[in-house]
């Protein structure tokens, strides 16, 4: 076990593909959430305002993105889209599409959360005389922000996971280069396994920091 | 102060507001009474604009609020409105609720807000109460800070939508009390409500609305002693 090991990984320094890979992952995904955070920011806005046509391009941007696999997806990015017009750097273009994929979510977990809060803060804040903008800075998103968060949380560990598609436009990601390794010694086993407890070890601990960071939220909302 | 003019408002088909013309001056206390589904609450939601007409003219201290190019913003910060639910902000003390606005608005910088924002709450006896969270104070307590939130902004008028409907029973006296205090001030008041007693005794005009007009107007006497409709004799049987 331990030979097959040391074979296969240790052996010609292979198990350094490992961190690179899940280097390239990590920034795929990051860049992407950043992304996505920000078309979400957006197209969420373009939902709840009382503009038809805004309504109308963030429904069909959300149903289209949402309606059709993340693979074919970053296919026709690569393929269709960005290699025509000559860019062929993959891991940039999977940045774009995870970013703008993950943005049709965003958008959908930030509008729920927006729309969650009564609407008497609204109007309470309009009284006021605040714009419609403060009152949304000021008084809505610090309320939606809580219930936003345990799903934003989540939706940024399925991309996580979501990013080992991003091997159909070979980049070289943490599930590339696990397979990599067994393209080159013939073992599944444990390029395979290695792949999967690292998968499991990032979502897992990225799941347990989240949920600490909403105990402590709470906590501090109960003391007030 | 106020001056409607043939105001109507339609949630699609619905008609909730036919037509209603009325003046409403500067120190007045109006209290509007009526039944469940008049229209009360959506007249007095068009004053400041929280419900837009769909036809029809409001004037606020000479500006014309329906047009499309008044800042309402800016005129807001001179009508108060105090909601059934209160809609205080939960996420912020009790002081920063009632420092928001004129800090954001920069009326008034922050030093100034607070102390203004004290000598509110020292004045409804809740100055303890300033650094906690709504979610930790009465019901009652709740609306007299809203109350004094909408104060904090040094308001002409003042709009009461049911401001005690949503309170615990034992709670209504000291909100009706701030309210009384308020009118002796000297403020421009409307309010709607089904407080009888509050209506009798500190309205200067009453009005009655049914079926979306101002179905009957006059000063307390005349609503409560003398009523001339059927529909607000047969209102005021079912109320009092």
């Amino acid at each position: 076990m331990w030979q097959s090991f040391y074979d296969t990984m240790i052996a010609q320094g292979r198990w350094i593909l490992i961190p690179k890979g899940l280097g390239v992952t990590l920034l795929i995904a990051f860049c992407a959430i950043l992304i996505g955070s920000i078309l979400g920011c957006v197209f969420a806005l373009f939902k709840i305002s009382k503009r038809k046509v805004l309504n109308i391009i963030a429904d069909v941007y959300v149903t289209v993105i949402r309606g059709i696999p993340m693979a074919t997806q970053l296919m026709i990015f690569y393929f269709v889209i960005f290699s025509p017009m000559g860019m062929s750097n993959a891991v940039l273009v999977a940045i774009i599409s995870f970013g703008i994929n993950s943005g049709a979510y965003c958008t959908e977990i930030f509008r729920a959360g927006i729309q969650g809060v009564d609407i008497g803060q609204m109007e309470a804040g309009r009284s006021l005389g605040l714009s419609w903008w403060q009152t949304m800075c000021k008084i809505i998103l610090p309320q939606a922000f809580k219930t936003i968060l345990p799903t934003y949380t989540s939706e940024f560990i399925i991309l996580i996971k979501e990013t080992s598609v991003a091997s159909f436009i070979a980049v070289v990601d943490l599930q590339k280069a696990c397979d990599n390794i067994r393209n080159a010694t013939y073992n599944a086993w444990i390029p395979l396994l290695s792949c999967a407890v690292i998968y499991l070890c990032l979502t897992l601990g990225l799941t347990k920091l989240f949920s600490l960071i909403e105990k402590r939220m709470a906590k501090s909302d109960r003391s007030k | 102060m106020i001056e409607v003019n043939n105001l109507v408002k339609q949630f699609g088909k619905h008609l909730v507001l036919n037509d209603i013309t009325e003046k409403i001056s500067k120190g007045e206390k109006v209290v509007i009474i009526g039944p469940s589904g008049s229209g009360k609450s959506t007249f007095l939601r068009c004053l400041n604009l929280l419900e837009v007409p769909t036809s029809g003219h409001i004037l606020f201290e000479g500006t014309d609020i329906t047009d499309k190019t008044v800042n309402i913003d800016v005129l807001r910060r001179k009508m108060g409105m105090v909601f059934q639910h209160f809609n205080l902000f939960p996420h912020l003390t009790v002081l920063q609720n009632i420092t928001l606005a004129p800090i954001t608005l920069k009326l008034q910088s922050k030093e100034e807000a607070c102390e203004n924002a004290m000598s509110l709450l020292r004045r409804i006896g809740l100055a303890d109460k300033a650094d906690v969270h709504p979610s930790s104070i009465s019901g009652g307590q709740k609306q007299r800070i809203a109350i004094v939130r909408s104060l904090a902004m040094n308001p002409d008028v003042i709009l009461f939508d049911e401001p005690t409907s949503a309170l615990d029973p034992e709670m209504v006296g000291e909100v009706l009390q701030l309210m009384k205090d308020l009118a002796d001030d000297g403020m421009t008041m409307v309010v709607v409500t089904h407080e009888m007693g509050f209506a009798r005794e500190v309205a200067t005009r009453i009005l009655f609305m049914d079926g979306g007009i101002i179905a009957e107007s006059g000063s307390a006497e005349e609503i409560f002693q003398n009523p001339k409709s059927p529909r607000l004799q047969q209102f005021l049987r079912a109320v009092l």
